[in-house]
Protein backbone atom coordinates (compact mmCIF):
# COMPACT_ATOMS: atom_id res chain seq x y z
CA UNK A 1 0.00 0.00 0.00
CA UNK A 2 1.35 3.32 -0.78
CA UNK A 3 0.73 5.63 2.03
CA UNK A 4 2.26 8.87 0.57
CA UNK A 5 -0.09 11.97 -0.24
CA UNK A 6 -0.12 15.23 -1.90
CA UNK A 7 -3.09 16.36 0.42
CA UNK A 8 -4.75 14.07 3.29
CA UNK A 9 -7.96 15.47 4.75
CA UNK A 10 -8.80 14.97 8.25
CA UNK A 11 -12.95 14.52 8.56
CA UNK A 12 -15.65 14.09 5.43
CA UNK A 13 -18.01 16.52 6.67
CA UNK A 14 -19.17 19.44 4.22
CA UNK A 15 -15.57 20.77 5.11
CA UNK A 16 -13.55 17.69 4.43
CA UNK A 17 -15.49 17.49 1.31
CA UNK A 18 -15.08 20.70 -0.48
CA UNK A 19 -11.32 20.93 0.69
CA UNK A 20 -10.66 17.47 -1.10
CA UNK A 21 -12.15 18.40 -4.26
CA UNK A 22 -11.15 21.82 -4.53
CA UNK A 23 -7.52 20.47 -3.86
CA UNK A 24 -8.17 17.54 -6.59
CA UNK A 25 -9.29 20.22 -8.86
CA UNK A 26 -6.04 22.38 -8.34
CA UNK A 27 -3.94 19.51 -9.26
CA UNK A 28 -3.08 17.66 -5.81
CA UNK A 29 -2.69 13.96 -7.63
CA UNK A 30 -3.46 11.94 -4.31
CA UNK A 31 -5.97 13.30 -2.27
CA UNK A 32 -6.89 10.94 1.13
CA UNK A 33 -10.00 11.87 3.16
CA UNK A 34 -10.12 10.02 6.89
CA UNK A 35 -13.50 10.03 8.33
CA UNK A 36 -14.25 8.35 11.57
CA UNK A 37 -17.54 7.41 10.94
CA UNK A 38 -19.19 4.55 8.82
CA UNK A 39 -20.42 7.01 6.22
CA UNK A 40 -19.28 10.76 4.49
CA UNK A 41 -21.31 13.58 4.86
CA UNK A 42 -20.63 14.27 8.79
CA UNK A 43 -23.42 15.80 10.82
CA UNK A 44 -25.72 16.51 7.27
CA UNK A 45 -26.62 13.19 7.56
CA UNK A 46 -29.13 13.90 10.35
CA UNK A 47 -29.76 17.28 9.43
CA UNK A 48 -32.77 16.29 7.32
CA UNK A 49 -34.42 19.61 7.59
CA UNK A 50 -34.70 21.31 4.82
CA UNK A 51 -32.56 25.16 4.13
CA UNK A 52 -29.37 24.16 3.05
CA UNK A 53 -27.57 24.83 -0.17
CA UNK A 54 -29.40 28.20 -1.36
CA UNK A 55 -26.64 30.23 -1.53
CA UNK A 56 -24.04 27.19 -3.06
CA UNK A 57 -26.62 25.51 -5.16
CA UNK A 58 -29.29 28.49 -5.43
CA UNK A 59 -32.08 25.95 -4.38
CA UNK A 60 -33.41 24.39 -1.09
CA UNK A 61 -31.84 20.89 -0.37
CA UNK A 62 -31.88 18.89 3.21
CA UNK A 63 -28.78 17.90 4.65
CA UNK A 64 -28.69 14.86 3.97
CA UNK A 65 -28.52 15.85 -0.05
CA UNK A 66 -26.32 18.57 0.07
CA UNK A 67 -23.70 15.81 1.37
CA UNK A 68 -24.87 13.52 -1.40
CA UNK A 69 -24.37 16.20 -4.13
CA UNK A 70 -20.21 16.45 -2.95
CA UNK A 71 -20.34 12.84 -2.58
CA UNK A 72 -21.09 12.53 -6.39
CA UNK A 73 -18.72 15.05 -6.85
CA UNK A 74 -15.99 12.28 -5.78
CA UNK A 75 -16.63 10.26 -8.55
CA UNK A 76 -14.11 9.80 -10.86
CA UNK A 77 -11.91 12.17 -9.21
CA UNK A 78 -9.53 9.88 -7.91
CA UNK A 79 -10.22 11.14 -4.14
CA UNK A 80 -9.47 7.68 -2.15
CA UNK A 81 -11.88 7.95 1.48
CA UNK A 82 -11.05 5.64 4.06
CA UNK A 83 -14.14 5.50 6.61
CA UNK A 84 -14.50 3.74 9.99
CA UNK A 85 -10.97 4.89 10.51
CA UNK A 86 -9.94 7.15 13.41
CA UNK A 87 -7.04 9.37 13.65
CA UNK A 88 -5.09 9.26 16.05
CA UNK A 89 -2.48 12.18 15.42
CA UNK A 90 -1.30 14.74 13.08
CA UNK A 91 2.53 15.24 13.51
CA UNK A 92 4.10 18.79 12.25
CA UNK A 93 6.13 17.11 9.44
CA UNK A 94 2.47 15.87 8.18
CA UNK A 95 2.68 12.56 8.97
CA UNK A 96 -0.73 11.27 10.18
CA UNK A 97 -1.87 8.47 12.42
CA UNK A 98 -5.27 6.91 11.93
CA UNK A 99 -6.52 3.44 12.99
CA UNK A 100 -9.23 0.73 11.57
CA UNK A 101 -10.31 -2.82 11.64
CA UNK A 102 -8.48 -3.42 7.99
CA UNK A 103 -5.42 -1.55 8.06
CA UNK A 104 -4.39 -1.71 11.57
CA UNK A 105 -2.42 0.95 13.36
CA UNK A 106 -0.59 2.84 10.21
CA UNK A 107 0.70 6.26 9.20
CA UNK A 108 -0.21 8.03 6.19
CA UNK A 109 2.71 10.52 5.02
CA UNK A 110 1.27 14.06 3.47
CA UNK A 111 2.30 17.07 1.39
CA UNK A 112 -0.22 18.97 3.29
CA UNK A 113 -3.13 17.98 5.73
CA UNK A 114 -6.26 20.13 5.99
CA UNK A 115 -7.73 19.66 9.70
CA UNK A 116 -11.99 19.49 8.64
CA UNK A 117 -13.21 17.96 12.23
CA UNK A 118 -16.03 20.06 12.60
CA UNK A 119 -17.12 20.70 16.25
CA UNK A 120 -18.93 19.28 19.61
CA UNK A 121 -21.64 20.20 21.70
CA UNK A 122 -21.92 21.86 25.28
CA UNK A 123 -22.95 19.37 27.46
CA UNK A 124 -24.74 20.19 30.97
CA UNK A 125 -21.33 19.70 32.47
CA UNK A 126 -19.69 22.51 30.67
CA UNK A 127 -22.42 25.11 31.52
CA UNK A 128 -22.73 23.04 34.87
CA UNK A 129 -26.56 23.01 35.48
CA UNK A 130 -27.57 22.27 39.13
CA UNK A 131 -29.36 19.31 40.15
CA UNK A 132 -29.79 15.17 40.16
CA UNK A 133 -28.57 13.09 37.61
CA UNK A 134 -31.27 11.27 36.26
CA UNK A 135 -31.97 10.08 32.41
CA UNK A 136 -33.60 11.95 29.63
CA UNK A 137 -31.06 15.36 29.54
CA UNK A 138 -29.60 14.75 26.06
CA UNK A 139 -27.64 17.56 23.62
CA UNK A 140 -29.57 18.26 20.84
CA UNK A 141 -27.54 17.11 18.66
CA UNK A 142 -27.38 13.33 20.64
CA UNK A 143 -31.26 13.70 20.32
CA UNK A 144 -31.31 14.60 16.69
CA UNK A 145 -29.00 11.63 16.08
CA UNK A 146 -31.30 8.76 17.72
CA UNK A 147 -34.53 10.56 15.96
CA UNK A 148 -33.30 10.44 12.66
CA UNK A 149 -30.59 8.14 11.98
CA UNK A 150 -31.07 5.72 14.76
CA UNK A 151 -34.94 5.72 14.70
CA UNK A 152 -35.51 5.71 18.75
CA UNK A 153 -37.60 8.71 19.90
CA UNK A 154 -36.00 10.60 22.84
CA UNK A 155 -39.08 11.46 25.22
CA UNK A 156 -42.64 12.38 25.10
CA UNK A 157 -42.69 15.78 27.68
CA UNK A 158 -40.00 18.00 26.47
CA UNK A 159 -38.37 20.88 27.51
CA UNK A 160 -35.41 22.67 25.78
CA UNK A 161 -32.26 25.17 27.01
CA UNK A 162 -30.63 27.05 24.58
CA UNK A 163 -32.67 28.57 21.55
CA UNK A 164 -29.88 27.99 18.54
CA UNK A 165 -30.84 26.51 15.66
CA UNK A 166 -30.43 22.95 16.62
CA UNK A 167 -32.72 23.76 19.44
CA UNK A 168 -35.48 25.27 17.19
CA UNK A 169 -35.15 22.99 14.42
CA UNK A 170 -35.42 19.75 17.44
CA UNK A 171 -38.23 21.64 18.81
CA UNK A 172 -40.60 21.01 15.78
CA UNK A 173 -38.76 17.58 15.14
CA UNK A 174 -40.21 16.30 18.52
CA UNK A 175 -43.75 18.01 17.74
CA UNK A 176 -44.17 16.21 14.88
CA UNK A 177 -43.35 12.91 15.90
CA UNK A 178 -45.43 13.04 18.59
CA UNK A 179 -43.47 14.98 21.62
CA UNK A 180 -45.21 17.63 23.66
CA UNK A 181 -42.62 20.65 23.73
CA UNK A 182 -43.55 22.56 26.51
CA UNK A 183 -41.24 25.67 25.83
CA UNK A 184 -37.89 26.63 24.64
CA UNK A 185 -35.84 28.81 27.21
CA UNK A 186 -32.47 31.21 26.37
CA UNK A 187 -30.57 32.29 28.79
CA UNK A 188 -29.62 35.59 26.92
CA UNK A 189 -32.21 38.32 25.90
CA UNK A 190 -32.19 37.02 22.56
CA UNK A 191 -32.52 34.41 20.42
CA UNK A 192 -29.44 32.44 19.02
CA UNK A 193 -31.01 31.24 16.22
CA UNK A 194 -32.01 32.13 12.85
CA UNK A 195 -35.31 34.25 12.79
CA UNK A 196 -36.82 31.81 10.45
CA UNK A 197 -36.47 29.16 12.57
CA UNK A 198 -38.29 30.97 15.14
CA UNK A 199 -41.09 31.15 12.81
CA UNK A 200 -41.10 27.95 11.18
CA UNK A 201 -39.81 25.49 14.34
CA UNK A 202 -41.57 27.80 16.97
CA UNK A 203 -44.57 29.91 16.43
CA UNK A 204 -46.07 27.32 14.00
CA UNK A 205 -46.65 24.99 16.82
CA UNK A 206 -47.26 27.17 19.32
CA UNK A 207 -44.08 26.93 21.54
CA UNK A 208 -43.48 29.14 23.87
CA UNK A 209 -39.83 31.23 23.99
CA UNK A 210 -38.57 32.57 27.19
CA UNK A 211 -35.71 34.83 26.59
CA UNK A 212 -33.64 35.59 30.05
CA UNK A 213 -34.26 32.17 31.29
CA UNK A 214 -32.54 29.46 32.46
CA UNK A 215 -32.53 26.04 34.02
CA UNK A 216 -31.57 26.07 37.69
CA UNK A 217 -32.72 22.61 39.07
CA UNK A 218 -33.30 19.32 37.73
CA UNK A 219 -35.24 15.95 39.30
CA UNK A 220 -35.81 12.55 38.53
CA UNK A 221 -34.91 9.69 40.28
CA UNK A 222 -34.08 7.49 37.63
CA UNK A 223 -36.09 9.77 34.47
CA UNK A 224 -36.32 13.17 34.52
CA UNK A 225 -39.60 14.47 36.65
CA UNK A 226 -39.18 17.72 36.06
CA UNK A 227 -36.93 20.96 35.40
CA UNK A 228 -36.96 24.15 37.05
CA UNK A 229 -36.60 27.59 34.66
CA UNK A 230 -35.34 30.99 36.87
CA UNK A 231 -35.68 34.61 35.18
CA UNK A 232 -31.89 36.02 35.06
CA UNK A 233 -30.73 39.39 35.76
CA UNK A 234 -28.90 41.58 33.42
CA UNK A 235 -25.66 39.99 34.72
CA UNK A 236 -27.09 36.68 33.85
CA UNK A 237 -27.60 35.88 37.79
CA UNK A 238 -30.77 33.13 38.80
CA UNK A 239 -33.66 36.05 40.60
CA UNK A 240 -35.13 34.26 43.29
CA UNK A 241 -39.05 33.75 43.16
CA UNK A 242 -39.04 33.76 39.80
CA UNK A 243 -39.23 29.85 39.48
CA UNK A 244 -41.21 27.90 36.78
CA UNK A 245 -41.60 23.88 37.83
CA UNK A 246 -41.71 22.02 34.33
CA UNK A 247 -43.43 18.76 34.33
CA UNK A 248 -41.12 16.72 32.29
CA UNK A 249 -39.33 13.92 30.56
CA UNK A 250 -36.73 15.51 28.97
CA UNK A 251 -34.35 18.39 28.48
CA UNK A 252 -32.59 19.02 25.20
CA UNK A 253 -29.45 20.96 25.81
CA UNK A 254 -28.34 23.51 22.98
CA UNK A 255 -26.37 25.15 24.43
CA UNK A 256 -23.18 26.06 22.23
CA UNK A 257 -20.73 24.26 20.26
CA UNK A 258 -16.94 23.61 20.40
CA UNK A 259 -14.42 22.91 17.80
CA UNK A 260 -12.92 20.03 18.15
CA UNK A 261 -8.95 20.85 18.08
CA UNK A 262 -7.68 17.51 20.16
CA UNK A 263 -5.49 16.47 17.26
CA UNK A 264 -4.69 19.94 16.00
CA UNK A 265 -3.06 21.33 19.84
CA UNK A 266 -1.22 17.90 20.05
CA UNK A 267 0.17 18.77 16.32
CA UNK A 268 1.49 21.92 18.28
CA UNK A 269 -1.60 24.44 16.03
CA UNK A 270 -1.54 27.55 17.96
CA UNK A 271 -5.36 27.86 18.62
CA UNK A 272 -6.98 31.30 18.89
CA UNK A 273 -8.95 31.47 22.51
CA UNK A 274 -11.68 33.39 20.73
CA UNK A 275 -12.68 31.18 18.20
CA UNK A 276 -11.98 27.82 20.13
CA UNK A 277 -10.11 26.98 16.60
CA UNK A 278 -6.58 27.34 14.39
CA UNK A 279 -4.81 30.89 14.45
CA UNK A 280 -5.05 30.93 10.19
CA UNK A 281 -3.74 32.68 7.34
CA UNK A 282 -6.03 33.79 4.74
CA UNK A 283 -5.78 30.73 2.89
CA UNK A 284 -6.65 29.10 6.15
CA UNK A 285 -2.96 27.52 6.87
CA UNK A 286 -2.63 27.45 10.25
CA UNK A 287 0.73 28.52 12.13
CA UNK A 288 2.50 24.97 11.04
CA UNK A 289 3.41 25.06 7.33
CA UNK A 290 1.58 22.75 5.35
CA UNK A 291 -1.42 22.51 7.99
CA UNK A 292 -4.63 23.86 7.10
CA UNK A 293 -7.97 24.05 8.76
CA UNK A 294 -11.36 24.61 7.85
CA UNK A 295 -15.38 24.14 8.64
CA UNK A 296 -16.28 24.17 12.11
CA UNK A 297 -13.25 22.91 13.57
CA UNK A 298 -11.88 26.64 12.92
CA UNK A 299 -14.91 28.78 13.92
CA UNK A 300 -18.72 27.42 14.05
CA UNK A 301 -20.25 28.77 11.38
CA UNK A 302 -24.00 29.23 11.11
CA UNK A 303 -24.66 28.05 7.53
CA UNK A 304 -23.22 24.80 5.98
CA UNK A 305 -23.04 27.06 2.77
CA UNK A 306 -20.34 28.93 4.13
CA UNK A 307 -18.26 26.06 5.84
CA UNK A 308 -18.21 24.93 1.89
CA UNK A 309 -16.82 27.94 0.61
CA UNK A 310 -14.05 28.03 3.08
CA UNK A 311 -13.26 24.60 3.03
CA UNK A 312 -12.74 25.44 -1.06
CA UNK A 313 -10.14 28.26 -0.10
CA UNK A 314 -8.19 25.89 2.69
CA UNK A 315 -8.20 23.18 -0.13
CA UNK A 316 -6.95 25.30 -3.12
CA UNK A 317 -4.44 26.39 -1.04
CA UNK A 318 -2.98 22.96 0.49
CA UNK A 319 -3.24 21.90 -3.25
CA UNK A 320 -0.79 25.04 -4.40
CA UNK A 321 1.74 24.38 -1.65
CA UNK A 322 2.28 20.89 -2.31
CA UNK A 323 2.31 21.99 -6.24
CA UNK A 324 4.84 24.69 -5.06
CA UNK A 325 6.95 22.80 -2.47
CA UNK A 326 5.62 24.93 0.01
CA UNK A 327 4.58 28.77 0.48
CA UNK A 328 7.63 31.62 0.61
CA UNK A 329 8.40 32.69 4.25
CA UNK A 330 6.17 35.90 4.80
CA UNK A 331 8.00 39.12 6.39
CA UNK A 332 6.54 40.97 9.33
CA UNK A 333 6.77 43.44 7.21
CA UNK A 334 4.27 42.09 4.58
CA UNK A 335 2.02 40.62 7.51
CA UNK A 336 -1.15 42.26 8.02
CA UNK A 337 -2.69 40.99 11.30
CA UNK A 338 -6.50 41.49 12.12
CA UNK A 339 -8.01 41.77 15.63
CA UNK A 340 -11.46 42.08 17.11
CA UNK A 341 -11.98 45.73 17.98
CA UNK A 342 -14.85 46.95 20.57
CA UNK A 343 -17.84 44.96 20.17
CA UNK A 344 -16.62 42.25 18.20
CA UNK A 345 -16.04 38.89 19.56
CA UNK A 346 -13.34 37.28 17.06
CA UNK A 347 -12.19 37.77 13.65
CA UNK A 348 -10.74 34.95 10.99
CA UNK A 349 -8.54 35.29 9.44
CA UNK A 350 -6.06 35.98 12.08
CA UNK A 351 -3.72 37.34 9.50
CA UNK A 352 -3.01 37.92 5.95
CA UNK A 353 -0.09 37.65 3.68
CA UNK A 354 -0.06 40.87 1.61
CA UNK A 355 2.23 38.98 -1.26
CA UNK A 356 -0.25 36.28 -1.38
CA UNK A 357 -3.48 38.14 -1.32
CA UNK A 358 -5.06 38.04 -5.19
CA UNK A 359 -7.76 40.82 -5.20
CA UNK A 360 -8.94 40.90 -1.66
CA UNK A 361 -9.17 39.02 1.52
CA UNK A 362 -13.00 38.50 3.21
CA UNK A 363 -12.62 38.85 7.07
CA UNK A 364 -15.47 36.95 8.77
CA UNK A 365 -16.52 37.86 12.40
CA UNK A 366 -19.06 37.85 14.96
CA UNK A 367 -20.00 40.75 17.07
CA UNK A 368 -20.87 40.39 20.80
CA UNK A 369 -24.23 41.33 21.54
CA UNK A 370 -26.95 42.87 19.62
CA UNK A 371 -26.97 46.41 17.98
CA UNK A 372 -29.29 48.43 16.04
CA UNK A 373 -28.29 51.31 13.32
CA UNK A 374 -24.73 51.24 13.85
CA UNK A 375 -21.71 50.79 11.79
CA UNK A 376 -18.95 48.68 11.42
CA UNK A 377 -15.08 50.40 11.36
CA UNK A 378 -11.98 48.66 9.58
CA UNK A 379 -9.27 50.57 11.05
CA UNK A 380 -5.00 50.71 10.86
CA UNK A 381 -3.49 52.42 13.32
CA UNK A 382 -6.03 55.05 14.21
CA UNK A 383 -7.11 55.09 10.63
CA UNK A 384 -10.48 54.72 9.30
CA UNK A 385 -10.24 52.64 6.25
CA UNK A 386 -13.65 51.90 5.86
CA UNK A 387 -17.24 52.59 7.14
CA UNK A 388 -20.01 50.02 6.55
CA UNK A 389 -23.58 51.41 8.04
CA UNK A 390 -25.41 48.02 9.57
CA UNK A 391 -29.18 48.27 10.50
CA UNK A 392 -29.23 44.86 12.67
CA UNK A 393 -25.99 42.98 14.28
CA UNK A 394 -26.91 40.01 15.60
CA UNK A 395 -24.39 37.51 17.22
CA UNK A 396 -25.35 34.57 15.66
CA UNK A 397 -25.03 35.97 12.52
CA UNK A 398 -21.85 35.94 11.17
CA UNK A 399 -20.71 39.02 9.70
CA UNK A 400 -17.87 40.01 6.67
CA UNK A 401 -15.86 42.51 5.14
CA UNK A 402 -13.86 42.49 1.78
CA UNK A 403 -10.68 44.12 2.52
CA UNK A 404 -9.10 44.69 -1.17
CA UNK A 405 -5.59 44.39 -2.06
CA UNK A 406 -4.53 48.21 -1.99
CA UNK A 407 -6.11 48.44 0.98
CA UNK A 408 -4.08 45.56 2.51
CA UNK A 409 -0.90 47.06 0.91
CA UNK A 410 -1.02 50.09 2.95
CA UNK A 411 -1.38 48.52 5.89
CA UNK A 412 1.67 45.94 5.59
CA UNK A 413 3.01 45.47 8.57
CA UNK A 414 0.17 46.77 10.66
CA UNK A 415 -3.21 45.51 12.29
CA UNK A 416 -6.61 46.19 11.06
CA UNK A 417 -9.60 46.33 13.47
CA UNK A 418 -13.03 45.67 13.05
CA UNK A 419 -15.16 47.01 15.60
CA UNK A 420 -18.23 48.16 16.32
CA UNK A 421 -19.60 52.04 16.23
CA UNK A 422 -22.55 52.99 18.03
CA UNK A 423 -24.46 56.51 17.86
CA UNK A 424 -23.15 57.03 21.21
CA UNK A 425 -19.29 56.36 20.26
CA UNK A 426 -19.60 59.49 17.86
CA UNK B 1 -54.98 45.69 9.92
CA UNK B 2 -51.02 44.68 9.11
CA UNK B 3 -49.49 41.74 10.24
CA UNK B 4 -45.87 41.36 10.88
CA UNK B 5 -44.40 38.13 8.94
CA UNK B 6 -41.08 36.24 9.29
CA UNK B 7 -40.32 35.27 6.04
CA UNK B 8 -38.73 31.57 5.90
CA UNK B 9 -37.89 31.75 2.42
CA UNK B 10 -33.74 32.04 2.82
CA UNK B 11 -31.79 32.37 6.04
CA UNK B 12 -31.62 36.49 5.94
CA UNK B 13 -35.84 36.25 7.35
CA UNK B 14 -36.72 39.26 6.54
CA UNK B 15 -39.52 41.04 8.72
CA UNK B 16 -42.80 41.62 6.06
CA UNK B 17 -45.02 44.04 7.46
CA UNK B 18 -48.34 43.23 4.85
CA UNK B 19 -51.76 44.49 5.64
CA UNK B 20 -54.45 42.10 5.20
CA UNK B 21 -56.75 43.92 4.02
CA UNK B 22 -54.86 45.14 1.30
CA UNK B 23 -52.18 42.67 0.03
CA UNK B 24 -50.69 44.45 -2.28
CA UNK B 25 -49.53 47.03 0.52
CA UNK B 26 -46.35 45.22 1.66
CA UNK B 27 -42.81 46.16 2.81
CA UNK B 28 -39.63 45.06 4.86
CA UNK B 29 -39.21 42.55 2.24
CA UNK B 30 -35.60 41.92 0.71
CA UNK B 31 -37.31 40.04 -3.01
CA UNK B 32 -39.80 39.27 -4.12
CA UNK B 33 -39.96 35.98 -2.57
CA UNK B 34 -40.51 37.76 0.67
CA UNK B 35 -43.86 38.86 -1.21
CA UNK B 36 -44.99 35.97 -2.28
CA UNK B 37 -44.44 34.54 1.37
CA UNK B 38 -46.46 36.91 3.07
CA UNK B 39 -49.34 37.07 0.93
CA UNK B 40 -49.94 33.20 1.14
CA UNK B 41 -49.06 33.18 4.63
CA UNK B 42 -52.57 35.18 4.94
CA UNK B 43 -54.15 33.26 2.07
CA UNK B 44 -53.21 29.73 2.23
CA UNK B 45 -49.91 28.95 4.81
CA UNK B 46 -48.20 26.11 3.11
CA UNK B 47 -44.68 24.21 4.24
CA UNK B 48 -41.92 21.56 2.61
CA UNK B 49 -42.24 18.38 5.50
CA UNK B 50 -39.41 16.84 6.11
CA UNK B 51 -38.86 13.47 8.49
CA UNK B 52 -38.01 10.02 8.30
CA UNK B 53 -39.68 6.52 7.15
CA UNK B 54 -38.80 3.36 8.45
CA UNK B 55 -35.74 1.18 5.63
CA UNK B 56 -34.83 -2.71 6.29
CA UNK B 57 -31.48 -3.73 4.43
CA UNK B 58 -29.82 0.00 4.56
CA UNK B 59 -26.81 0.96 6.63
CA UNK B 60 -29.18 2.79 9.28
CA UNK B 61 -33.12 1.83 10.21
CA UNK B 62 -34.47 5.32 8.80
CA UNK B 63 -34.29 6.80 5.36
CA UNK B 64 -34.90 10.69 5.06
CA UNK B 65 -37.14 12.24 3.28
CA UNK B 66 -39.34 15.31 2.31
CA UNK B 67 -42.40 16.66 0.64
CA UNK B 68 -40.74 17.63 -3.18
CA UNK B 69 -42.70 21.12 -2.61
CA UNK B 70 -44.98 22.82 -0.23
CA UNK B 71 -48.00 21.32 1.44
CA UNK B 72 -51.07 23.24 3.21
CA UNK B 73 -49.67 23.88 6.80
CA UNK B 74 -53.02 22.11 8.16
CA UNK B 75 -52.19 19.29 6.32
CA UNK B 76 -48.73 18.70 7.97
CA UNK B 77 -49.59 16.41 10.90
CA UNK B 78 -52.12 14.42 8.79
CA UNK B 79 -49.09 13.89 6.40
CA UNK B 80 -46.62 12.50 9.63
CA UNK B 81 -49.43 9.67 10.00
CA UNK B 82 -49.11 8.76 6.66
CA UNK B 83 -45.18 8.74 7.01
CA UNK B 84 -45.17 6.83 10.49
CA UNK B 85 -47.02 4.21 8.49
CA UNK B 86 -45.05 3.73 5.94
CA UNK B 87 -41.81 1.17 5.54
CA UNK B 88 -39.30 0.61 2.39
CA UNK B 89 -36.32 -1.65 1.39
CA UNK B 90 -33.18 -0.45 0.36
CA UNK B 91 -31.83 -0.07 -2.14
CA UNK B 92 -33.28 3.44 -2.58
CA UNK B 93 -31.73 6.02 -4.73
CA UNK B 94 -32.09 10.36 -2.99
CA UNK B 95 -35.09 11.64 -5.32
CA UNK B 96 -37.20 8.56 -5.44
CA UNK B 97 -40.87 8.88 -4.65
CA UNK B 98 -41.99 7.51 -1.51
CA UNK B 99 -45.26 8.32 -1.41
CA UNK B 100 -47.28 9.83 -4.96
CA UNK B 101 -49.57 12.74 -4.27
CA UNK B 102 -49.72 13.18 -0.85
CA UNK B 103 -52.97 13.32 0.43
CA UNK B 104 -54.07 14.57 -2.79
CA UNK B 105 -51.98 17.51 -2.61
CA UNK B 106 -50.14 16.67 -5.82
CA UNK B 107 -47.06 16.52 -3.98
CA UNK B 108 -45.00 13.55 -3.45
CA UNK B 109 -42.73 12.49 -0.71
CA UNK B 110 -39.49 11.70 -1.55
CA UNK B 111 -35.94 9.99 -0.41
CA UNK B 112 -33.25 12.81 0.57
CA UNK B 113 -30.51 10.15 0.42
CA UNK B 114 -29.14 7.25 -1.42
CA UNK B 115 -29.54 4.12 0.77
Amino acid sequence: MNRNYDVIVVGGGPAGLAAALEANKNGAERVLIIERDKELGGILNQCIHNGFGLHYFKEQLTGPEYAQRFIDMLEGTGIEVKTDTMVLSVTPDKKVWAMNTEDGYCCFNAGAVVLAMGCRERTRGAISIPGERPSGVFTAGTAQRYINIEGYMVGKKVLILGSGDIGLIMARRMTLEGAKVLAVCELMPYSNGLKRNIAQCLDDYGIPLYLSHTVTDIKGKNRLESVTVSRVDENLAPIPGTEIEFDCDTLLLSVGLIPENELSRNAGVPIDRRTNGAVVWQDRQTEIDGIFACGNVLHVHDLVDFVTKESMIAGRAAAEYVKNGGFPETTAENTVSLAAGNGVSYVVPQKIAVERTEKFVEAFFRVRTTYKDSEIVVRADGEELNVIKKSQLLPAEMERVVLPKAMLQKAAGKEITIEVRTKGDN
Amino acid sequence: MKREITCIVCPKGCLVTIDDANLEDVSGFGCPKGIEYAKNELLHPVRTVTSTVKIEGALHDRLPVRTNGDIPKELIFECMKLIRATKVSAPVRCGQVIIEDILGTGIDLIATRNA
